[in-house]
């Protein structure tokens, strides 16, 4: 009976395991038809015609990349303030509450901050915030083309900043997690010396948790990537390639869920497979990394102490 | 209990309690810290002497719900005040921790952390001043030649040593060190021990410690707590030898710990 | 030598400076972040609140232009929940046990939780499109069990991961006396560690349900949706995420009405498992 249990819990434990694999062949199974045809152009090409049976990653793989970096380059920095705030400045009372209200944030479903993305946000964005942006950025020598064409509210920069709500949350928790590991003797010889808040912070604090704080971000950038819903509103669905950050895109979660069900035959199909598994491979290695960093954090503090 | 008149007190301590919630830590405590000497504090744990020496500079501040009231004056200033600027106190009053607490970057940068906060110098003006940190608290041969390597790479003993060293870089009036050799070997311990004596030529020091060997050995002048009371002050001699009080003579002798 | 250390110095001064003015950014920060959670919590409110009517409840999604509900869509989304969690707990608790209890030696612990981490932040669409390639694209059509697989999938990693951390904390002392009384290894992790981690453990199931209440994207290729009202977990089915996919992106009004109607739906539904997984955590602490 003993060995029967044992054996049952460490069947399932495999079969976990083993998911990872099983996907991955999955989909490189059912993506032959286009990873043959295509091969490694599928990446550069930017063409997608599913009629002409043409099919290239490029805008989405663009798409991904670039809605994911916008929500980095604003995610990191509101993440780091708000963990800052948190960990140093909050008086006590107030430290569950907002550790409660970041929490909510993360819960909310990313169908809903696509719906609101779609009509609250993009509206209200391509009213007053986009020809402001047009005019004072449209004309800067390197940045400019960012900024360039119609305000419509939906597009490359919107879904950044949507994606960069919803990931805040994330890595918010982490860095706060981390900093809270720094030992209080540490940060009472800084303030020993006669330094401030935030030097403690700067010059002890973030160095003693930069692992962690880069798994941190590494796990919100694992997120940033695959989120679907949030980014199919309001990217726009568009298979041309633009420099704007005003125009619309595509992201290969978007361009999954748009496409799929109405694929125009196999090559099609093959060709959104195919563009799953590279999401799939790319999302992995990240969040692989991600857990590698946070590891190595673990196995320090262990030393330390 | 003070009963020994010190002339030019470099700190006065005044009907000091200090409470972590309701629980009352120091009780009434008033005293006088010499300069340029070696004061000890002693007693068994949970006395209160930790407490009070982080008074000094107010560490305590960085935890709401922990608190004091009454007077200590450095150098005729009250540093209790609400006016005193508190990250200047803790400049002029430095501290060195039970465990060494070398930041995340090189030997140079330990040092040069705390005298950028203050001054602006040259590299070779602060070259200068790392290494005259370094030789006082008789580091400097040791790390001259692998000042870039992390502070984490040297055993505990110099870990402790370059600890000190952060702590006269800036030049502070007064040096707290709280059980500094609580971590360390006894080799370690006694190399330390030596620095405190050449240490006071230049600096007014506060040692908390557990070990009245210790205390008997680096001090001039000692203060014995129990349970939040200042029972007994004096020169370092008279506690040791013919101390005023029972209590003070019965933890001298062992009878409890 | 006059004191560097003093409020007089200009380096001095220019540091307070910088230090009220980050910690003042840092205070921005905050309230950014608790006004975009209040702007979109507001909104969802305000529009689902005139979507709230007992209609919802009973009527089904109507086609556009007409009046109805969500009823196919509630009981749809319940259908494949209910399955999933049925399906998913069972093997995440296992494998979490296996992990926490047998797990001490060998490599197949330490390479399931790595595993088990990643599919955790795994994009869900991807979980879609695996089941689609492996169940729906062989049977040829889309069924709620397609549905309730790929929640299952979303599932399974959560439970796993807070059966581990539960059943780690509890201490081996417990453990010892129960097999020094000569209980068998099995009748000690079911009788005496999760009963332990009981808590911990239903705290991480709601969890998984709340996650998987609003995913949407695993639903697009497995489930698909259903206009009519259906029990029949073998045909499409209707389920409020896609719906509210669906509605949304169209021109109609009565359809987007209903779209803001399933999305507070699912919302609170999402904070009420989260808040009674939080007080149930809160009033059975560790031992």
């Amino acid at each position: 009976m003993d060995a029967c249990f044992k054996n049952l819990t460490r069947f399932f434990a495999f079969f976990v395991f083993s998911i990872l694999a099983a996907i991955l062949i999955s989909l490189v199974y059912h993506s032959q038809l286009t990873l043959s045809k295509f091969g490694f152009e599928f990446l550069f090409v930017d063409e997608w015609d599913p009629v002409k049976e043409e099919f290239g990653a490029l805008v989405p793989i663009y798409g991904t990349l670039v809605s994911s970096a916008i929500a980095m380059i604003i995610g990191i920095p509101v993440s780091f303030g708000i963990a800052l705030f948190l960990t140093e400045l909050s008086p006590n009372w107030l430290k569950r509450p907002l550790g409660t209200a970041i929490e909510m944030l993360a819960a909310i479903p990313s169908i809903i901050y696509g719906m609101w993305g779609l009509f609250v946000f993009a509206p209200l964005f391509a009213q007053y915030v986009q020809p402001a942006l047009i005019k004072t950025f449209g004309a800067l020598p390197i940045f400019g083309p960012l900024f360039k064409g119609p305000s419509m509210g939906i597009g490359m920069l919107t879904a950044g900043i949507i994606l960069a709500v919803m990931v805040i949350p994330f890595i918010t928790a982490v860095m706060r997690d981390v900093f809270e590991l720094v030992p209080p003797m540490f940060k009472e010889s800084a303030y020993g010396l006669g330094a401030t808040t935030w030097e403690v912070v700067w010059h002890v604090v973030l160095p003693y948790t930069k692992i962690g704080v880069v798994g941190g971000i590494m796990l919100g950038l694992g997120r940033a990537l695959g989120e679907t819903m949030a980014v199919t509103f309001v990217i726009g669905n568009s298979h041309r390639l633009s420099a704007s950050l005003m125009a619309p895109g595509n992201s290969i979660a978007s361009s999954l869920a748009n496409e799929f069900t109405e694929a125009v035959g196999e090559l099609h199909s093959s060709a959104l497979i195919e563009l799953g598994l590279i999401l799939f491979l790319i999302t992995t290695i990240v969040l692989a990394l991600s857990k590698l960093l946070l590891m190595r954090l673990a196995l320090n503090e262990g030393k330390q102490t | 209990m003070s009963e020994v008149q010190i002339e030019n007190p470099k700190l006065t301590v005044t009907n000091l309690n200090f409470y972590y919630g309701k629980f009352q830590a120091i009780k009434n405590v008033s005293m006088q810290i010499a300069e340029k000497k070696v004061t000890a504090f002693i007693g068994p744990s949970g006395c209160g002497k930790s407490t009070l020496l982080r008074v000094f500079n107010r560490l305590y501040e960085l935890y709401p719900g922990q608190r004091a009231e009454g007077e200590i004056r450095l150098d005729g200033a009250n540093i209790l005040a609400k006016e005193q600027d508190i990250t200047l106190l803790r400049a002029k009053v430095g501290m060195v921790f039970q465990k060494p607490t070398p930041f995340p970057m090189s030997i140079y940068d330990n040092i040069a952390f705390g005298v950028k906060l203050y001054e602006s110098m040259s590299r070779g003006q602060m070259d200068e001043r790392v290494e005259w940190a370094l030789s006082k608290a008789a580091l400097w041969k040791e790390v001259k030649d692998k000042l870039n390597q992390s502070g984490a790479s040297l055993s505990g003993g110099q870990q402790q040593r370059l600890c000190i060293a952060r702590g006269i870089a800036i030049k502070p009036e007064v040096l707290l060190l709280d059980e500094p050799c609580s971590a360390l070997d006894p080799i370690s311990t006694s190399r330390i021990e030596e620095l405190i004596d050449e240490l006071k030529t230049d600096y007014t020091v506060v040692i908390v410690t557990h070990n009245m060997q210790q205390a008997a050995r680096v001090s001039d002048f000692t203060a014995y707590m129990y349970l939040g009371d200042l029972i007994e002050f004096g020169a370092t001699d008279t506690i040791f030898i013919k101390p005023k009080r029972k209590e003070t003579e019965d933890y001298i002798t062992g009878r409890f710990g | 030598m006059a004191s560097a250390i003093s409020s007089d110095n200009p380096i001095y001064r220019r540091r307070r400076v910088v230090n009220a003015v980050l910690l003042f950014v840092s205070s921005l920060t905050l309230a950014f972040g608790l006004f975009w959670l209040a702007w979109i919590l507001i909104t969802l409110f305000y529009e689902g609140f005139n979507a709230l009517r007992p209609s919802l409840f009973t009527l089904n999604t109507p086609p556009p232009g007409s009046d109805g509900g969500l009823l196919n869509a509630i009981v749809g989304s319940l259908m494949m929940a209910a399955m999933a969690t049925l399906i998913g707990t069972p093997i995440g608790m296992l494998a979490g046990t296996y992990l926490a209890e047998f797990g001490r030696r060998g490599w197949l612990a330490p390479a399931t939780r790595f595993i088990n981490d990643i599919l955790l932040s795994a994009p869900s669409i991807v979980i879609g499109l695996f089941i689609y390639s492996i169940y729906v694209a062989q049977v040829k059509h889309f069924t709620g069990w397609a549905g309730a697989l790929a929640l299952s999938l979303i599932v399974i990693p959560v439970v796993v991961r807070t059966t581990d951390d539960m059943l780690k904390l509890v201490p081996d002392s417990l453990r010892e006396a129960a097999v020094a009384l000569g209980a068998p290894a099995w009748k000690m992790i079911v009788f005496i560690s999760y009963r332990a981690a009981k808590a911990g453990i239903i705290t991480g199931v709601l969890l998984a349900v709340a996650r998987i209440s609003g995913e949407t994207a695993p639903l697009l290729f497995t489930a698909l949706n259903n206009q009519f009202f259906s029990l029949d977990m073998n045909a499409p089915m209707a389920n409020l995420p896609v719906v509210i996919f669906q509605f949304a992106m169209s021109p109609y009004p009565d359809w987007q009405r209903l779209a803001w109607g399933g999305a507070i739906l699912i919302t609170l539904a999402v904070l009420a498992l989260n808040i009674a997984a939080r007080v149930l955590f809160r009033r059975e602490p560790q031992q």
